[in-house]
């Protein structure tokens, strides 16, 4: 034990190119983790198991940023919106949404959705079609929305699945040199000679005709599906991973740093108070210390998640409990030494009371000591959440990185190549707990001044 | 200490007790309703259903007082005799698991599965601990060189990444991408085929690289760590001026020295290893003790549960003795003052 005063301590770290460089790491982390709060609505976490807000998302497809790197540019995940024109012609109103979009992938799109919210009355007449690079115009459906006497709100989603499309590009066959045995997509982006992508500027256009009024349209997109999406790609469910990867930031911060804090605390009050009475309160305190240090940590962790909750916060609390037994351990043998220095003796001699004693004088001088263990705890309670949540224990309620894992290893994401459904979180873990183990380790190492030689 | 070993099973116990006895009586119940519509002959006596009903009740609370399940779990006959059972190694049978030979006795289940168990973990913690002294010592005989940098690198990059993540990745890797190993880690022949050995350590292969991929790093500074601090006391600094070759002093004169605290720490990392293969064991599949732990647990299979925790925490304190002897017979100096 050697005394350091905090400003030395301070000069000592700013020194240690490890600790920088975990503070940087850091305090990248709690700036994405304010980001991610400030700016991505809650809702995107509270339904992140709910499957319904996802399904305009592609299945499983790789980031977008791939086509940087990879030679064959994979189609990406496109969600288009209309610009609507409306025009009056002869008695007849004409709403016309065109959606735009430069195509120049080296695959098809695999397939996709058109998804309207209108408010109309009376009946209308519906035609889509595209135009395409090539200035052939394809005539894809014709259609009426349900006729209504007054005004309604009416969803409706048009599918390239859809048989009456195929029915309808059936009428074209004759202008195309190969057989239509694939999907829509597959010949509405083809080229005429042969099977294979036609580049360049498609159009797709929604019309709707009525007699009395033009229809209002409250909301339209076009999911073009892909097998590219977003910054981190998307999951089996279709959810986009860099949502749950950033709301597993300011998570895993939280868990780790609270863990660490608390059991910190309680593990030097504890060693600090055993050691300071000494005889038999220290004697019994030990001996439950012994007990839970010889509790097999996993799989009590594992039985309280299951028996009690596996509620975060009651997690918080069970991590604590194993993890205060080692600090109260060194903490004790600190302040057994530091008891028999004299102004100890001379605060005991002027009556001071004891818990002024331990609390003003026993317990700043293993401050510093503290600080390591907190940063040197905190990846290990990282990582044992994560394991939890690996296991399938962790709260459904929270996306953490661990639960992202669980996700892709009970999806067998390793079998069928997902690759960026495993990486990142893991990544992502190790460097939160790097940071902190640079830090633990740069302040370990003032504290501990024998290391450095 | 056994005590402690008590304590770990009450806290067990009671932690599963309360739902335990929930299944046992539905059991019951279940067990009861089918004995009677079984025998048509009991349901032909009876004019109208409730009476029926009452007579089929009547029946299960027969059974349940016969199996003593309508005094609480925390009574303390039921206690004592939960605990006696633990105890003498009876653990009762499996509600849901049986064993590969199809046994549902919770110990003969678990005694099938803890070999496999140590065998993965032994074989990878003998394999870290050599490659870890030998680095460590490597290291500390010079301090700042390149080989010393690497290790303490490696140790702590390779400290923070989670075990079953990169068991995630090698899988991956190495059995997806370039098809070297299986995936899954529990090999496809029967036990009794004579070529199973060598299929279990070819399917083994996976697991240990990456158990000892992760674990070596933290070792070798470990080691370097004490052998630094034992290369300062002054009988090295006095073999030095007498002038022993420092590789000597290094590799048998610090080393042995630095014997105590390793042994220590290798005794307990063993028993370590044992609570955190329930993860990694989960990842590949490993037919062990960590994967029937996980079982248990997600079908709730109490029995087995309480029965692994059990052994769990027999082996830990087992082997915190075993590191406690260990350091007395390598550092006399214990033995005498206590």
């Amino acid at each position: 034990m050697s005394s350091v005063s905090t400003q030395e301590i301070k000069t000592e770290f700013l020194k240690s190119k490890l600790g920088l460089t975990g503070i940087f790491i850091l305090s990248g982390l709690i700036l994405v983790s304010i980001i991610t709060i400030s700016v991505i609505p809650a809702s995107t976490f509270q339904e992140w198991n709910n499957p319904e807000k996802w399904i305009s998302y592609p299945k499983t497809s790789v980031p977008s940023w791939v086509n940087f790197i990879s030679a064959d540019k994979i189609p990406e995940h496109k969600i288009l919106e209309p610009e609507i024109f409306q025009s009056q012609d002869n008695g007849i109103f004409l709403t016309s949404q065109q959606f735009g979009v430069f195509f120049d992938y080296d695959d098809f799109p695999s397939d996709f959705i058109i998804e309207m919210k209108t408010k109309y009355s009376d009946s209308h007449l519906v035609q889509i079609k595209v135009i395409r690079p090539d200035g052939i115009i394809l005539e894809l459906l014709s259609t009426s929305l349900p006729y209504s006497n007054s005004d309604t709100i009416h969803n409706q989603r048009y599918f390239s699945t859809d048989s009456m499309i195929k029915k309808n590009l059936n009428m074209y066959k004759n202008d195309f040199q190969f057989d239509f045995l694939s999907g829509t997509t597959e010949i509405i982006f083809s080229e005429l000679n042969k099977n294979e992508i036609q580049k360049g500027n498609y159009i797709f256009v929604i019309d709707t005709y009525g007699t009395k009024e033009p229809i209002e349209v409250l909301d339209s997109k076009l999911v073009l599906g892909g097998k590219a999406y977003g910054l981190m790609g998307t999951d089996e469910l279709r959810r986009d991973l860099a949502i749950g990867l950033l709301w597993g930031t300011p998570l895993s911060l939280f868990i780790g740093i609270s863990v660490s804090i608390g059991s910190v605390v309680v593990g030097l009050v504890y060693g600090v108070y055993s050691g300071y009475r000494g005889k038999k309160t220290d004697e019994v305190m030990m001996r439950f210390n012994d007990v839970i240090y010889a509790l097999p940590a996993l799989p009590f962790l594992i039985i309280l998640a299951v028996t009690i909750s596996n509620s975060i916060f009651l997690m918080i609390g069970f991590l604590m409990i194993f993890s205060w037994v080692g600090i109260a351990k060194v903490s004790r043998s600190m302040s057994l030494q530091i008891k028999t220095r004299q102004y100890i003796e001379a605060a005991k001699i002027m009556g001071q009371k004891d818990s002024k004693i331990i609390f003003r004088h026993i317990l700043p001088q293993l401050l510093p000591y503290a600080f390591a263990s907190i940063a040197i705890s905190v990846p290990a309670a990282i990582t044992t959440e994560a394991g939890l949540s690996f296991l399938g224990l962790g709260d459904p309620s929270f996306p953490t990185w661990g639960q992202i894992l669980h996700d892709a290893n009970t999806y067998g994401a390793a079998a069928q190549g997902f690759w960026w459904w495993i990486v990142p979180p893991g990544i992502l873990i190790a460097i939160t707990g790097l940071a902190f183990v640079f830090i633990g380790n740069a302040l370990d190492a003032i504290v501990n001044p024998k290391l450095k030689r | 200490m056994f005590g402690v070993l008590m304590i770990t099973l009450l806290l067990t116990i009671s932690l599963v007790g309360s739902n335990m006895d929930t299944i046992l009586k539905q059991g019951v119940i279940y067990q009861v309703r089918a004995e009677i519509t079984e025998n048509t002959t009991i349901a032909q006596g009876f004019n109208n259903p409730e009476e029926f009903e009452k007579f089929v009740q009547q029946k299960i609370d027969e059974r349940i007082e016969t199996l003593g399940l309508d005094t609480p779990w925390y009574s303390p006959q039921r206690l004592g005799y939960t605990m006696y059972k633990i105890l003498i190694l009876d653990f009762g049978n499996a509600t849901f698991l049986t064993s590969d030979s199809g046994s549902s006795n919770v110990g003969e289940i678990i005694f099938e599965k803890m070999p496999k168990t140590i065998l993965l973990f032994t074989t990878a913690t003998i394999i870290i601990s050599i490659i870890g002294i030998v680095l460590g010592a490597a290291s500390s005989n010079k301090i700042g060189s390149k080989t010393d940098r690497i290790t303490s690198t490696f140790a702590v990059i390779s400290s923070s990444f989670p075990v079953w993540w990169i068991g995630m990745l090698m899988i991956f890797v190495f059995a997806f991408v370039y098809q070297i190993f299986p995936a899954r880690a529990t090999p496809s022949i029967e036990p009794d085929d004579p070529g199973y050995i060598l299929a279990l350590l070819y399917h083994m292969a996976l697991p240990v690289i990456t158990i000892v991929l992760i674990g070596f790093g933290a070792w070798a500074y470990l080691v370097r760590n004490f052998m630094v601090g034992i290369m300062q006391e002054d009988f090295i600094s006095a073999k030095k001026t007498i002038g022993i070759s420092r590789k000597k002093i290094v590799y048998s004169h610090a080393l042995r020295n630095a014997a105590p605290p390793i042994v220590t720490i290798l005794a307990l990392s063993l028993s370590g290893s044992l609570g955190g293969a329930i993860i990694t064991e989960a990842v590949f599949d490993w037919p062990g003790m960590g994967r029937l732990y996980f079982e248990a647990i997600s079908v709730m299979d109490l029995p087995v549960i309480i029965g692994s925790t059990y052994i769990l925490t027999v082996l830990f304190l087992v082997s915190i003795f075993i590191a406690d002897l260990l350091y007395g017979y390598f550092d006399p100096r214990v033995r005498t003052s206590s």
